[in-house]
């Protein structure tokens, strides 16, 4: 009765400590993603080998490495706290999820926390190969006829990973696999907004599949929640 | 120098036994394949005299014999590059997709060699010898202390072969589609088949069924049903174990036998004694030529 008691006490101690780190009561980051130069052209995709998806898109859509919006903004950057918290003890409950869609990844960026659960749909009426190039975890490379359901994966160490299917070469994603869950996708218009951050020093890493990535150490004191920017060198490659 | 020879064994031998209680360390330096019990420490002698041209002298696949990728960025010269073994990533395994494969796989590597690429086979030096060169590949790579190497696929025994059961395969070969890369007949001709690259960004075929070739991971029935449940990781070749039931596969692999039109098999015999199989088999006879040579990419 005393250990389970002590148990219990235990996790109420974990619950609130969680809860103070991860509640909303903390302070924050939130900016935003710009370039500077000129960015390569995109090219349109030409999807003519495979009907079903070519139908898919009226208009050719085009490739994905560099996505900008008006105003110089950067989208597809994954912006994330490198250091000052605390690894992710468990991974979280809820799933990520890779769709293959019209002969395209669905999200482009997929970042992820070290063992959580990914999840792979091939939403398509054809075959897709799923391939992620990992160098420090493991490569692997999934066959996924249409009508078969989703499959699930995950990477044990943290990784910035290229992903291809093979059946099509212009089908290209990133996973991003990371230490905790204080991460955002930079969208169309560059932001991006790391909430529930308790005062501290803290790196934050941004990290783009063409550009590299760049470091800012922030100290947020309090509830503020400080705005922060990153600019990445366009390379017309 | 024979007495030498045996006087170092013996110490050795006698080292090994005082050490094997005492470290661990002396198991990591060891291979086990079957009966054979291989040693690191004569492996690394074998590897800097026959192996370090090509995988180099860390193992990381760029000896002198290696040529960077990209250094054909026009050309259509395949580049097959030495395997990586800093990596640990492999081809030929019994093992799932994403695993490392047995200390057998790689053992059976060794004696087969790699074809089509100028991996040689090794058949020339001794059992004991290839046992020995596995425990020096598997220090090159911290994978092999950190990680086990995958559960081996089970492989359910061969059922009858039947003309339904080949028509079923070949039912698969559509809706996996195979032939995207594969070619419809086989041919390594598909229409992805030209994009293909390979985990080091170099270009790499689909293997061509109608050439008189053998696989690059065995030449058997179990050999062909571990290739496609495993995948050939390190090449666009994905695992099809999630998507195929066991039963099914041995259908895939009657039928697969087919498209070798250039080797004798019970599956070609029986395929042909129908009408659209002897159809099918004259059509990839006439269109090609057994090098491969002459087949539109």
């Amino acid at each position: 009765m005393v250990t389970k008691l002590g148990y219990a006490a235990g996790l109420a101690v974990l619950a609130a400590s969680t809860i103070a780190f991860a509640g909303p009561s903390g302070g924050g980051i939130s900016g935003k993603v710009t370039y500077e130069g000129t960015p390569a052209r995109q090219k349109p995709i030409d999807m003519s080998k495979e009907p079903g998806c070519a139908q898919q898109h009226p208009t050719p859509i085009t490739t994905e490495t560099v996505v900008v919006g008006p105003g110089n903004t950067l989208a597809n950057v994954v912006v994330y706290v490198s250091t000052g918290a605390p690894d992710d003890s468990t991974p979280p409950a809820q799933a990520v999820t890779i769709t293959q869609k019209g002969c395209q990844y669905l999200p482009h960026v997929v970042p992820m926390v070290v063992n959580q659960e990914l999840k792979v749909v091939n939403a398509d009426s054809n075959s897709h190969n799923i391939h992620p190039l990992a160098k420090i975890n493991n490569e692997w490379n999934k066959s996924q006829p249409p009508g078969t359901p989703p499959f699930s994966e995950k990477f044990s160490k943290p990784e910035f990973i290229a992903v291809k299917c093979n059946i099509h070469p212009w089908m290209h994603s990133s996973f991003a696999v990371l230490k905790n869950s204080h991460y955002a996708v930079s969208g169309g218009d560059g932001g991006f907004t790391l909430p529930n951050l308790p005062p501290g020093k803290y790196t934050v890493t941004a990290w783009h599949e063409a550009y590299g990535e760049q470091t800012q150490d922030v100290t947020i004191s309090g509830n503020e929640t400080k705005t922060i920017s990153f600019v990445f060198k366009a390379k017309p490659y | 120098m024979m007495r030498t020879r045996r006087l170092t064994k013996l110490v050795l031998g006698i080292a090994a036994c005082v050490a094997l209680p005492i470290t661990a360390s002396a198991q990591q330096g060891e291979s086990h394949i079957g009966k054979l019990t291989g040693h690191a420490d004569t492996g690394r002698q074998l590897y800097f005299r026959y192996c370090w041209g090509c995988h180099g002298f860390r193992g990381e696949g760029t000896g002198e014999n290696w040529i960077p990728t990209g250094s054909f960025p026009d050309s259509p010269y395949l580049n097959i590059q030495p395997r990586n073994f800093v990596a640990a990533v492999f081809k030929c395994r019994s093992t799932p997709t994403g695993t490392l494969p047995l200390q057998q796989d790689l053992y059976n590597t060794l004696v087969r060699g790699v074809v089509n690429s100028n991996m040689p086979s090794w058949i020339t030096l001794t059992s004991q010898n290839r046992a020995d060169l596995i425990a020096f590949i598997m220090t090159f790579s911290a994978r092999w202390k950190n990680d086990k190497p995958g559960d081996p696929i089970t492989v359910p025994p061969e059922p009858k072969l039947t003309i339904e059961g080949i028509k079923h395969g070949q039912e698969l070969y559509q809706k996996l589609e195979c032939w995207k890369c594969h070619g419809p007949l086989g041919f390594g001709n598909g229409p992805s088949a030209s994009t293909l690259t390979d985990s080091n960004d170099e270009p790499i075929r689909p293997f061509n069924f109608t050439a008189f070739s053998r696989f690059k991971c065995g030449s058997t029935n179990q050999d062909l049903y571990k290739i496609f449940m495993t995948g050939l990781d390190g090449t666009p070749m994905p695992s099809f174990a999630d998507v195929v039931k066991p039963e099914e596969a041995w259908d895939l692999v009657h039928f697969l036998r087919t498209l070798q039109v250039e080797l004798k098999s019970p599956e070609l015999t029986l395929w042909e004694s129908t009408k659209e199989g002897a159809q099918q088999v004259a059509a990839s006879r006439v269109s090609g030529t057994p090098t491969g040579s002459g087949v539109k990419q």
